[in-house]
Order: structure tokens, then sequence, then C-alpha cells
């Protein structure tokens, strides 16, 4: 195998500095003691931590999108299963445009989403309501959930289960003891990436939360739209470090190219 | 048992009719509805809104700029994103999936927080971009980031990068290093390798991800409204500003409407045109 040259390793090098400066820069001006926006380089503060407690918007927030995130993407999940189950045993008409259908959410612009959600919710009564938010995050996390839930029901071994019926296992046994266990990794991982888009998303969720139903992410914006401050760059600090930690987990659990690739290097 | 497949999708189906494919036909129909500063939201089936946004040169610009802006984004990421996929495909074991963690990781990081970091990096003309850049002496003069179409394409090709290196990198994967080998052992340099043998394998993948691209660039939000600021409206920010600053919803639902149109046009457009030309490859 041909190894890199040292121009490949100057623009790796270049390549990777761009992807790492925007988010180390942040993580640096967020210990800045000043108050205003700085490059601290001598001295180090976490006054803008501290300062995060402060701002009650914030934390409310953070605990919002938590919860919605865990919520809408374990109903995600669970509306998947079945789905994943119907369209990787079955041959049956109209199977390519249902997997289409529940993939739109990935192809259909965000901000679209958003103002139709907001129309929607306005007319039915939820609109800026957190049940409004748990709904439309489902949508957008389902894609996510059932590409793993797919992946993995696809990849099941089905001579397990016909053992299972051979040695007289009903029916609902089999899929409480066989087939759901055989799917439990890529049910947790499809949850996880769920999860983390709906933590993430900001786009469509601008559009239908409200100032008592904002997420982090929502609040992050409003805020940044009305002035740049070191609080901001703290705050964002967090959602980095939070992220990256999860990131590693997943990493290790599952393999992140597996997760967003699709097959695995391992795999071959 | 015919009916078990739809029996198992019916709980997703039934969301999906209620929460998905109901409020996109009433965002259709509301850009048809009439809107007026005191009289409000109209029912009524009027064009108002689309000769508004068809024949107005104000929003022939915007969408004009909204197209531009992708269309660099896209350019931007195939041109450094493809070669990193390549460097990194070479890489041994632990460089390999720790530079891959790396470069796909920012993905999964809040938008919002990686274009603050570019807010910060471009920041005027004190940023470190512009110092970094002078001191390197490619320029003299700070550049202007900060509200400008360079600012924003910069940001978006940082926040989009994954999904091209993603795209090539499952492109590469596919890849038999033999017939590299083979090349090499007849005789090509390394340059011939990449052009005659790597390239053209390799671009049913530079192209599936340039689409993705493409349509999420044309598409984004955050980015465009935090480094473009108001005054720099794409399709996005402008039908943002119609649904919750002036309120004009009908209008808002029309550019709305007329954005998903044109990237469902362009996105199955460009698929077909690259599944045709590469049928043999995807065949």
């Amino acid at each position: 195998m041909s190894r890199n040259g040292p121009f490949a390793l100057i623009f790796h090098t270049l390549f990777v500095t761009f992807m790492l400066a925007p988010i180390l820069v942040v993580c640096w001006v967020a210990f800045t003691p000043e108050g205003f926006l700085s490059f601290p380089t001598d001295r180090w503060s976490l006054r803008w931590f501290y300062a995060i407690a402060r701002y009650p918007e914030f934390v409310s927030a953070f605990w919002r999108s938590l919860w919605l995130g865990a919520l809408s993407s374990a109903i995600a999940v669970t509306f998947s299963v079945p789905a994943a189950l119907a369209i990787a045993r079955h041959r049956f008409r109209g199977r390519e445009a249902m997997t289409a259908l529940f993939m739109s959410p990935l192809m259909i612009p965000h901000v679209v989403l958003g103002i139709a959600f907001l129309r929607f919710f306005t007319e039915i009564g939820l609109g800026g309501t957190f049940v409004g938010l748990v709904l439309a995050h489902i949508v957008i996390v389902l894609p996510f959930a059932l590409r793993l839930t797919l992946a993995s029901a696809i990849g099941l071994d089905r001579s397990i289960e016909h053992a299972a019926v051979s040695l007289g296992a009903s029916e609902w046994t089999v899929l409480k003891r066989i087939t759901l266990p055989l799917v439990l990794p890529g049910l947790a991982s499809g949850w996880a990436l769920a999860f983390i888009n709906s933590f993430d998303e900001v786009t469509m969720t601008v559009f239908i939360a409200a100032p008592g139903t904002e997420t982090l992410p929502v609040r992050m914006f409003l805020y940044i739209q009305d002035n740049i401050d070191p609080l901001v760059t703290s705050v964002s600090a967090c959602v980095i470090v939070i992220t990256v930690a999860a990131l590693v987990v997943m990493d290790r659990a599952y393999g992140l190219e597996r997760l967003l690739v699709g097959r695995g290097a391992d795999g071959r | 048992m015919r009916a078990a497949p739809y029996l198992l999708s019916l709980p997703a189906l039934l969301l999906f009719a209620g929460v998905v494919i109901v409020p996109l036909v009433m965002t259709v129909l509301l850009s048809f509805h009439d809107w007026g500063q005191y009289k409000g939201i109209e029912p009524v089936f009027i064009l108002k809104n689309w000769q508004e946004v068809l024949s107005d040169s104000y929003f022939h610009e915007m969408f004009w700029r909204t197209f531009r802006i992708a269309f660099f984004v896209t350019l931007l990421t195939a041109v450094f994103g493809a070669p990193e996929a390549y460097i990194l495909n070479r890489m041994k074991s632990p460089w390999r999936g720790l530079f891959l963690l790396v470069i796909l990781g920012p993905l999964l990081i809040s938008v919002v927080a990686r274009t603050l970091g570019w807010a910060l990096l471009f920041g005027g003309s004190s940023g470190l971009v512009n110092k970094a850049l002078i001191s390197t002496g490619l320029i003299s003069t700070p550049l202007p980031f900060m509200f400008t179409e360079t600012g924003v394409v910069v940001a978006l090709a940082h926040v989009l990068m994954p999904y091209m290196v993603m795209a090539v990198w499952a492109a590469l994967q596919r890849l038999d290093p033999q017939i590299e080998n083979a090349a090499v052992a007849l005789g090509a340099g390394p340059f011939t390798v990449l052009r005659r043998i790597v390239l053209p394998q390799v671009m049913p993948g530079i192209l599936s991800g340039a689409i993705i691209v493409f349509a999420l660039a044309a598409s984004a939000f955050a980015t465009p409204a935090i480094i473009g600021g108001r005054r720099l409206k794409v399709a996005s920010t402008l039908a943002y500003d119609e649904f919750l600053n002036t309120l004009n919803w009908p209008l808002g639902a029309a550019v709305a409407v007329l954005l998903l149109f044109a990237l469902v046009v362009i996105v199955i457009g460009a698929s077909r045109l690259v599944e045709r030309r590469y049928a043999q490859v995807f065949g």
C-alpha cells in the first residue's frame, strides 16, 4: 500500500486545522477573564462558566433540550422498529414509496418543515407547546432511528428465529426473547444518533418554539442574533464538550464510521 | 399475512400522514392566501404572492444569491474534501480512525456553536483569519468576512464538509487497491494513477456528495443568519423574516415552497444525470 507523501501530509494538517479551528476557538474564548470577547493568553478564568448559572433561560433550555431529545428519540425508535421489520422482511406494494416517505425529513429543507409545523400547530392549537416540539422532533429524527434499526433488522440471522419456532416458541416469545434482543444494539445506536440530531436541531425548532419552550440551540441562536459576548461562548463550550464526550462513547460502543457512513471498515 | 407489513408500518404511516403530509399541503395552500397589515391572513385563492416572488427583482437577486452561495460551497467541499478523504483512506490504523473521528465528528456538534466559532475567527479586521492570512503574506489588507458572501461560503463549507468526506470515503471503500497496484506495475506515475484510475472510480461519490452539500447549503439557515447578518438575505432567512417579523405568512410560504420545489427539481435532475452517466458503476 502506498504512503502519503509530504505534500499530502501538509494538506492534511491544514485541513484538520480548518476543521478544528472554529471549535477550539470557541472553547478558548470561553476562558477569558475579561468582560468582552478576547483571546486569553496569560490569565484564564472560569467566570463565564459560573455566569451561566445566573441566566436561568440557558439552564432551563438545556434541560428542555435534554428531555425533548430523549423523549422524541425514544418514540421515534418505537415507531421505527415495526416499520423496519416490515421493510426488511416483506416485499409489498408501496414499499419503496413508504421508505422514501419515512426518509423524506432528511431531504425536505428544515426551514420548510419549520414553516409547515408552525402553520399546522397554530391551526390545531399546539402552537408553541412542548407537545408540538416533541411531535416535530419525532418526525425529523425518525430517519436516523429507522436507518440504524433497518440495518440491524436486515443483518438479523433468521435461522435463529426459525430454531426458536421449531423448539416450540410462540410468535410473541420469539419477538420478545430473540428478535428484539438481537436488534437492540441497532436500536440503542439509532436512539443515540436521533438524540444528538434532536439536541442540535435549530432551523426547524426556531419556527415552532415560543419564549417558554425554547431549546438550547434556539436560545443560543437568538442570543447570538442580538449580541455575541463571552457568555454564549461558554455555553457553546459546554455543548461542545458534552457532544464530544457522547461522540467518543458512541465511537467506542458502535463505531462512528458504521453509524454515519453505513458499513464499517471492520465489516470488510 | 399479506396485511402484516402494512399493519407493522401503520403507526409510522399515520404519524407521517398527519404530521408531515398535512402540514406540507397546508403550507402550499397558505402560499395562495391573501395577507394584509390589518386584516391578517385571508383564506382566499389568489396568485398575488407567487406573482410577487416570481416577478420582483428583490426575490430574483435573493434566490440567485442563495444558489450562488450553495454552488461555491459545493465547489469548496469537493476540491478540498475529496483529496482529504483519499489521504485519510491511505493512513495507517490508529491515525485513520482518529482523524476520521476528528473530521466527521463536527457533524454532530451544534451548528450554532460551530458558526459562532467562525464569527469569532472572522471578527472584523482584527480577526484571527485575517491575521493569519496577512502573516503568511497572502493578503496585505484585511478581507471583510463578516456580513459578506465570502464569510458565509467559508463557514458553510466547514459545516457541510463532513458530508462530502463521508460520500467520497464510502466510494473509496468500494475501490479495489489491486487496480492501483496494477497501474503502478504497468509503469504509471502517481499522478497518472490518481487521474486515470482513482478519480474516475470515486467520481460518483464526489457527485453524490455534491448533491447533498448543494441541497443543504441552499437551505441552510443558522449559518447565513449569523454570518450574513440581517442584510445578506438568503431564501431561508428571508422566509424566517416573513414568518416571525413581518408576519406575512403567505409570502413566506411562497418563498419556502419555491425553495423546496427548486431543490427537488435540482436534486432529482442531478441524481438522474449522475446515475445515467455512471450506470455501469452503480449497476
